[in-house]
């Protein structure tokens, strides 16, 4: 066993073949956390896929498969509920990536007066989280200042209050602060004008950002619950993170139907994760230990 | 998750802030400057979408919450300025009082636990292998689920008769049957549970990038020096990871004490109010009661804690960065 194998990790793991108690604990242990972390993950998918009304039978493979519970929450309206997340989820996180390319732009490619308290603002609504607000938020969306418009029950009423995120804005910045000055100097030589340069040069060079903060937003969006439920303005207004509550306080309506419905909610988290995990997992570690 | 970065992005703000600040001193061209010539309005056009959202969305509802909490609120008959009054009966309200608590522990308990978790899964986990980085992706799945469907499945878990899942589990080890969420007694630490799998996977993440960048000589001369693994990760990779697990919790601190949706999906506050935290006593006081003063109240309260202890934070940092 050499010295710099094991200086590998901080636990000195061993790495050779021949390292066979070591290797054994470390798979152990290893398939411990797989089993703890994704087992309920693993439940949902068979539940759902389960035609069980029994909350005591459940198991991480379906004891007889079926797709019942489908067409049971189909009948709950779970489609519909779906269609609410993914057009707020769509919807939201298109808004949420104009507003931060948009802000930070002019944070990162210009000087300009009132800079410092531009971020200043910036950052002070991070530190007003919606559970924080949500109770006078409810009475604002229920009546916008200066127009007086309701958006109770409607889509703009989720999507709006989430357009615009402190977290994608400062991250957008920090990149575009890396792109060199002399690219947007050379265009504007030949004549381009400001969105020209901004839609053309700075933009395209901003696609390894936007996949950061397109998943942060999405994580984020999909992860609202206090938002969705005060905006609605009816159960057929809730999303389906919000619906699942209202499924399962329905008698008639056994586990198997809410593990459908949770798993349609599962699903898309878990694709935009496993489809842009790099950029997820860069975001984690510059996001967080920079500071 | 999305709660890590308000502090994170403090330090660049500092630091553009500082930069940005400095504009030009000279005052002929300053007055120049000054003029609203159209190159000078670009920035703002290119922020307006930004604090146009921000506005109608965050302060204007801060400010209304500020205004509310000093009233009684009436609909259709008129508010009363009761001054302060709300904040009096929130103090006086043994619920809250109970929900403070209830906050404390579970927002404690979130935080130590998944760091606890988090730093062994690193430690199990730390690697180039294939297969270790196949488990790391794994593990970290309960970050990215949305917390209502993790409070969904966590229900169906904690079924509290001996054939539940969870239970059967427990039935392996000789332990229970419990019943967790049904129980007042165990009902907070069964959402703590929830909460430290949820969390656990993404302090991983953040100790992994803090054991990656440890210089391997460091254990090289640890093992010279005949060190065990337990003084190698005491002396050596502990002190290393000092900024990463006090980022992590203090973020999670202020994180836990806003916790709400978890909560409301589990247990609703209950059974008999033994989990009741601060956010959902604010939530049932506000669209269950309808005491929108006193909820406004118990809102800015909150916001008063975390922004206090984010400040603290900051500050306590940069002396220690500045020294």
């Amino acid at each position: 066993m050499s010295v710099a194998g094991r200086c590998d990790t901080a636990l000195g793991w061993a790495t050779d073949r021949d390292a066979w108690v070591s290797r054994g604990i470390r798979i152990l242990l290893c398939a411990g956390a797989l089993l703890f972390f994704t087992g309920p993950l693993l439940v949902i998918f068979s539940g759902a896929f389960d035609d069980n009304h029994d909350p005591t039978q459940l198991s991480v493979i379906p004891n007889s498969p079926s797709l019942n519970n489908f067409v049971v929450a189909g009948e709950n309206k779970i489609w519909h509920y779906l269609f609410n997340s993914l057009v707020i989820a769509g919807g939201a996180l298109l808004l949420q990536l104009l507003v931060s390319v948009f802000a930070a732009y002019a944070l990162a490619r210009k000087k300009f007066r009132g800079q410092a308290i531009a971020l200043l603002t910036i950052l002070t609504t991070m530190m007003l989280p919606e559970e924080v607000i949500a109770i006078p938020l409810s009475l604002v969306i229920g009546d916008l200042p200066l127009v007086h418009v309701s958006l109770k029950g409607t889509f703009l009423g989720v999507i709006l209050p989430l357009g615009a995120w402190g977290f994608s804005i400062f991250v957008m910045t920090e990149f575009m602060k890396e792109i060199p000055l002399e690219l947007e100097e050379a265009a504007k030589v030949d004549g381009a004008g400001e969105l020209r340069v901004f839609a053309q040069i700075i933009l395209p060079l901003c696609r390894p950002a936007l996949g950061v903060i397109a998943v942060f937003g999405f994580n984020m969006i999909w992860e609202q619950y206090l938002l969705p439920l005060i905006v609605a303005a009816d159960p057929s207004d809730y999303t389906l993170t919000v619906a699942l509550l209202t499924l399962r306080s329905d008698d008639q309506v056994g586990p198997g139907i809410v593990l459908a419905g949770a798993l349609l909610a599962l699903v898309p988290s878990l694709l935009v994760y496993l489809s842009l995990q790099k950029s997820f997992l860069r975001g984690i570690t510059t996001g967080a230990i920079k500071g | 998750m999305t709660a890590v970065h308000p502090l994170s992005d403090t330090q660049d703000v500092g630091s553009t802030a500082s930069g940005g600040g400095a504009v030009e001193t000279h005052p002929v061209r300053r007055r120049r400057r000054r003029r609203l010539t159209g190159a000078t309005l670009v920035p703002w056009f290119f922020l307006l979408p930004a604090f146009l959202l921000f506005l109608t969305f965050k302060f204007i509802p801060m400010a209304e919450g500020i205004r509310l909490s000093l009233f009684e609120v009436r609909p259709f008959l008129g508010d009363i300025f009761v001054g302060f009054a709300n904040y009096a009966r929130i103090l006086g309200d043994e619920r809250f009082r109970d929900a403070i608590w209830h906050t404390l522990v579970l927002a404690a308990g979130q935080t130590f636990g998944a760091m606890l978790i988090g730093f062994f899964l690193a430690l199990l986990l730390e690697g180039h292998a294939r297969s270790l980085w196949f488990v790391r992706s794994a593990v970290f799945l309960p970050v990215v689920a949305a917390t209502a469907v993790i409070g969904e499945i966590w229900r169906l878990l904690y079924y509290p008769a001996p054939e539940g899942f969870v239970n059967t589990a427990l039935s392996h080890i000789g332990l229970g049957p419990l019943e967790f969420i049904g129980s007042p007694d165990q009902a907070l630490v069964s959402v703590m549970v929830v909460g430290i799998w949820k969390h656990a996977p993404y302090d991983m993440v953040l100790i992994i990038a803090g054991l990656v960048s440890i210089d391997r000589t460091q254990y090289e001369a640890a093992a010279i020096d005949g060190a065990t693994t337990w003084q190698r990760i005491r002396h050596v990779t502990l002190p290393a990871l000092r900024p990463v697990i006090t980022i992590l919790l203090t973020l999670a601190a202020i994180r836990g004490l806003r916790v709400f949706t978890e909560v409301y999906v589990l247990t609703g506050g209950g059974p008999a109010g033994s989990t009741d935290v601060w956010m959902t006593r604010v939530f049932t006081t506000a669209f269950e009661q309808s005491e929108i003063g006193i909820a406004s109240a118990g809102s800015v309260m909150l916001f008063l804690i975390t922004f206090l202890m984010t400040l603290v934070v900051q500050l306590y940092r940069r002396a220690r960065e500045a020294r």
